[in-house]
């Protein structure tokens, strides 16, 4: 079992990482490389935020409402509080964000996808049309709907996110698992009489391995716009937490008097989901041709 | 040419027989979500230091003290006639809520559609056939872009500079409070404003809907561009392009009557999808715009915890996403043969 996870991995890991080494300083290799660096960026960002921030983020430093200049270089919100520290210190928010909700919908969308797609039958259909209902409902009313209920807190938020997209993984998983499934080696693996989680893991899932980072950047970007959009609503985290999106419920409707308060956090969020969908195209482009194909396929599926 | 016509019948009928289990699933799914959470209606409404007794009663009388299964069977019963009870916030029954705000929303969603396919189409097919040159790179960017923006904050850009700044259109509404809505025949307010030959209010209703479906159909136009892009280019790069080239059939024609077809047909089944996405933004957009559509509805319904509306809506997007399902995948049967279930 060991021995068998190390090989598995290593060829896995190695030839993803292998591929990506060879093609990066093709466009979409830069692509990737940018995406990398912004989101790498905004973490060193989160992780040093009590030595970058200038002022405290939840004390008022200054009257309201300053516009930016001087020591506050984005200005001051409602509160008086400096705009610039604040958005410092949220860059936690969606990182935890998207860390925790990206592993639930992981931890259930690719072994649901993986089960589906290899034992077939009624089995599969039953999963599908759960999966389908979930996927078919709007996504962010989805969110609304569990976040209301579960009520505020990072876990609470990253759950209901978490939820929305594991049709996502799933259904990915799942299409590819039945196409990998037809091949003849893993017909051969079958038909040798290999257990079925070693015909799974040993065949299967490194085959479909592939789709996963680019799942992963799409979901990772989502999840920071439908945390920003429940915050806007009134649903997000608890007050008092710096975050990009509480930050835009707190002053938008000041808009037309500060607009900074409001403009940077969303601007920060459109940079950071930005560069995470460049490392998903960009990945995309190299080390999944066929996911383009699938594409295709999926809008003639739909 | 009539076996496939027989299969397709018969896959209609299995996909409309496959509604009925999804929304039963999704109505048990709102049922547990709601019941098993904490804090009901009437607390919430009354508050904490609410009269006990009046508490007491009012959740008697609205069957809240009854077995779950029991509630459960008279929810499924209810929303099968087609009684979803009364909003316990505004005391109107929720059929009634829906009907009087699902105009807006159609109205919102149709022309943000139209905003999106015409942007997304145009941008998509424009970078597809110049792909790696520089538009095909500015495109990409703009689909990106498009696609990751807060849709929320840029709404409140777009009304910052529009309607504040510049003053050209509208900050929020339906419509302006100054002229008289057009008599009620389809409730969207464009529509009824020209059948009453109303061009002053036509005029009205359109001015208040352009920034608020620029602002949704932007966004989802960064969608389009991507799917039109990728299947232009995988259409103009198939043996059937390269035959009609080698036909020597001009390169307009090739364009157009081989790539161009056949590279819309999954756009066009795409785009079903993206009415999840669709109705998702609008609950934002509506919120900027206070565009009092099913948005704004299920957002107060929310906030209240008020069972019968919010489950009035969610049976609401539950049929509509189902038909809409449904619609696409017959559509798509329709233009792409191969497709049977």
């Amino acid at each position: 079992m060991a021995d068998w996870f190390a090989r598995g991995r290593t060829s896995l890991v190695g030839r993803l990482f292998g591929t990506f080494l060879r093609q990066s300083r093709s466009i979409a290799g830069v692509l990737v490389w940018i995406g990398i660096a912004v989101v790498l960026a905004i973490i060193v960002m989160a992780l040093l935020a009590p030595f970058l921030a200038p002022f405290d983020p939840n004390t008022k430093v200054a009257d309201p409402e300053l516009p930016p200049g001087g020591p506050f270089v984005m200005g001051t919100d409602r509160g008086g509080q400096d705009v610039l520290s604040r958005i410092i210190w949220g860059s936690r928010v969606p990182l935890a964000i998207i860390a925790v909700a990206t592993t639930i919908s992981l931890a259930l969308g690719l072994p649901l996808g993986l089960l589906s797609g290899f034992a077939g039958g009624r089995l599969d259909r039953a999963i599908l049309l759960v999966m389908d209902s979930i996927y078919a409902f709007p996504g962010l009313l989805l969110a609304i709907a569990i976040a209301a209920v579960i009520g505020r807190g990072i876990l609470n938020v990253s759950f209901a996110i978490a939820v929305v997209y594991i049709p996502t993984y799933f259904r990915v998983i799942r299409n590819h698992v039945a196409s990998v499934k037809e091949e003849p080696f893993v017909e051969a693996a079958i038909a040798l009489g290999l257990p079925r989680r070693r015909v799974i893991g040993r065949y299967i899932l490194p085959n479909v391995a592939q789709s996963i980072p680019v799942i992963f950047s799409v979901n990772a970007a989502d999840a920071v716009l439908t945390e920003a959009g429940l915050a806007v609503l009134g649903l997000g985290l608890p007050p008092g937490i710096p975050d990009w999106g509480f930050d835009i419920s707190l002053n938008w409707q000041r808009f037309d008097a500060s607009w900074w308060a409001t403009f940077f956090p969303g601007l920060f969020i459109l940079i950071l989901t930005t560069a995470l969908t460049f490392v998903g195209e960009g990945l995309n482009d190299i080390l999944n041709p066929l996911l383009r194909r699938r594409e295709t396929k999926v809008g003639a599926e739909a | 040419m009539g076996g496939s016509t027989a299969s397709l019948r018969a896959y209609v009928i299995t996909r409309v027989i496959l509604m009925v289990p999804m929304l039963v699933l999704l109505l048990t799914f709102t049922f547990i979500i709601l019941r098993v959470a904490p804090g009901d209606p009437v607390s919430t409404i009354y508050g904490e230091r609410g009269n006990p007794q009046v508490i007491d009663r009012i959740k008697t009388e609205l069957g809240l003290y009854d077995p779950l299964y029991v509630q459960y069977f008279r929810y499924l019963h209810d929303v099968f006639t087609g009684h979803m009870g009364t909003s316990i916030l505004t005391q109107r029954p929720v059929i009634d809520e829906i009907w009087s705000r699902m105009p807006a929303t159609i109205e919102l969603t149709l022309s943000s559609m139209l905003v999106a396919s015409v942007l997304g189409i145009g941008l998509g097919t424009f970078a597809g056939t110049r792909r790696d040159r520089l538009p095909d790179f500015g495109t990409r960017l703009y689909g990106a872009l498009a696609y990751n923006i807060p849709i929320f904050w840029f709404g409140l850009i777009l009304k910052l500079v529009f309607a504040v700044w510049l003053g050209w259109l509208p900050v929020s509404g339906r419509f302006s409070p100054r002229l008289s809505t057009p008599p009620t025949v389809t409730g969207l307010y464009t529509i009824d404003s020209l059948l009453a030959l109303n061009l002053p209010a036509f005029a009205d209703a359109v001015a208040h809907l352009i920034l608020p479906s620029l602002t949704l159909g932007i966004v989802l136009s960064g969608f389009f561009v991507r799917i039109t892009r990728v299947n232009v280019i995988h259409a103009m790069g198939s043996d059937y392009v390269e035959a009609a080239r080698a036909r020597g059939i001009p390169e307009r024609s090739v364009f157009f009557r081989h790539g161009l077809k056949n590279a819309l047909v999954p756009v066009i089944t795409t785009m079903g999808l993206t009415f999840a996405l669709l109705f998702s933004g609008a609950i934002l957009t509506e919120t900027v715009f206070s565009f009092e559509g099913m948005g704004r509805f299920v957002y107060l319904a929310l906030s209240y915890r008020d069972y019968p509306a919010i489950q009035g809506a969610v049976v609401y997007y539950g049929i509509l996403m189902v038909i809409i399902s449904l619609m696409v995948d017959i559509l798509n049967a329709f233009v792409d043969p191969r497709i049977r279930y």
